[in-house]
């Protein structure tokens, strides 16, 4: 079950948001945890599914090697921390923390990256509607002035990470935020929308042209996930 | 007002030079693309910063300091990295063109296969965009060597810290041609390192390993 390891309500309700309502998605995030062990999910989609806005081959890569490499590793420091725990080893619990924040925090982010992307012909790229395009609106004027500002965010990231729109549990107001590295959106935030600012995101299609990339990309947005993900 | 601008520095070997472990697109594209662009950021973020200063706004002068940290940054480690790789085929490529600094590496790490396994795992280590360096750390009068790993563009320019050489781990640096097998790539870069130019800066002093900057000036 997923409640043990997804211990922010916010982030459990976003993945349970999406879960499968059809036999083909069963793979998503609802049964992405197996006996307590992270399992790579299923995409809703084909690899080729989102050309030409991100190409087969990098999505392949990225699902099948990236993805997967941080399921492995967050499981493989898991059982670590679980063995440093019975050992009541302390300090081998604190060194592995950052692994855990990185390697799980790359299976949550890669998880909702996957569920808020769809092809066009699933919706991908259709404006949001409701409570979202009503706040979308109310703080940033327009959609159009809401992504650019959300690539200009992207674009000023100093190295890898991520640009969330995300959802402030205390307000309930949203803003964009950006994260480093594999930093989940956790605690005060609850993530709605999230591009992945990583080189291999876009490198073997776009190179050095990253605005490109960020441009391209809300072709392919799945409003519909990111509107399930709003309180 | 006349403002320094730095220039983007001529490779000392071809793009294709570094094949088969670096492949010619990457080159091309991390020099004339990432390095060009850390330059130019670089340079119009001085501007904008000699401005403030003539105005002496104060607030817009601490808020450049990042920018200008990351772009000298990108510029100073790509400045390092280009020299202190080589042809593979070039006798600079072999460890026997740095016998001090080999000396000195086994004193410290035992023998040169421990010390590669080191700096492989700290590269490895990295969590996102970052580099990986062999230093020499001057502590009055005792020298010392140290790998050390830096995220993002932070350069290498802490009191008393020399940089031998230096490791992209960006993706941009291997992805082309290793994509995500990175180990891949950070086994085969130790063909190209250039062990000539090691040994010079492991003897020299700090200001004359970036004396190459200077020049881009
Ligand atoms: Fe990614
Ligand atoms: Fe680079």
């Amino acid at each position: 079950m997923t409640s043990t390891f997804l211990r922010s309500s916010a982030l459990r309700t976003a993945l349970r948001a999406s879960a499968p309502k059809a036999p083909a998605r069963a793979g998503l995030a609802g049964t992405s945890f197996v006996r307590g062990k992270a399992t790579l999910p299923g995409l809703p989609y084909d690899y080729g599914a989102l050309e030409p806005s991100i190409s087969g081959q990098i999505m392949e890569l990225h699902h099948n090697k990236h993805h997967q490499t941080y399921v492995t590793s967050y499981n493989n420091f898991s059982e670590q921390l679980e063995e440093a725990k019975q050992k009541q080893d302390i300090q081998a619990q604190i060194a592995l923390q950052p692994l855990i924040n990185f390697h799980g925090g790359g299976h949550i982010n890669h998880t909702l990256f996957w569920e808020n992307l769809a092809p066009k012909n699933q919706g991908g790229g259709e404006p949001p509607s409701g409570k979202l395009a009503q706040a979308i609106n109310d703080s940033y004027g327009s959609l159009e002035s809401f992504q650019q500002k959300f690539n200009t965010a992207l674009a000023g990231i100093q190295g890898s990470g991520w640009a969330w729109l995300v959802q402030d549990t205390q307000t309930g107001s949203i803003q964009i935020k950006t994260y480093a590295n594999q930093d989940p959106v956790v605690g005060q935030f609850r993530p709605i929308l999230g591009i992945d600012a990583w080189e291999h995101a876009y490198y073997l299609q776009y190179q050095n042209r990253k605005a490109e990339y960020f441009k391209a990309i809300w072709e392919v947005i799945n409003w519909k996930a990111a509107e399930k993900r709003l309180q | 007002m006349s403002v320094q601008t730095y220039q983007l520095p001529k490779l000392p070997y071809d793009y294709d030079a570094l094949e088969p472990y670096i492949n010619k697109d990457i080159m091309v594209l991390h020099h004339t693309k990432h390095h060009q662009t850390y330059v130019n950021n670089l340079n119009a973020a001085l501007k904008s910063q000699a401005e403030a200063v003539q105005a002496a706004d104060i607030p817009t002068q601490v808020a450049l300091q990042q920018a200008i940290r990351f772009n000298a940054g990108g510029h100073i480690n790509h400045s390092l990295f280009w020299r202190n790789m080589c042809p593979a085929k070039s006798d600079d490529a072999k460890p026997s063109a740095a016998p001090k600094l080999v000396d000195k590496m086994k004193a410290t790490w035992g023998d040169e296969a421990t010390f590669r396994k080191a700096f492989n795992t700290a590269l490895l280590g990295i969590q996102g965009s970052g580099w990986g360096w062999l230093i020499k750390v001057e502590t009055g009068k005792e020298e010392r060597l140290a790998i050390t790993t830096t995220k993002d563009q932070e350069p290498v320019v802490g009191k008393g810290e020399v940089p031998i050489f230096g490791v992209d781990m960006w993706e941009h640096a291997y992805y082309l041609q290793y994509q995500n097998e990175k180990a891949k790539y950070v086994e085969q870069i130790w063909n190209v390192i250039n062990w000539k130019t090691a040994e010079e800066r492991f003897v020299g002093s700090r200001a004359e390993a970036f004396k190459d900057l200077k020049a881009t000036l």
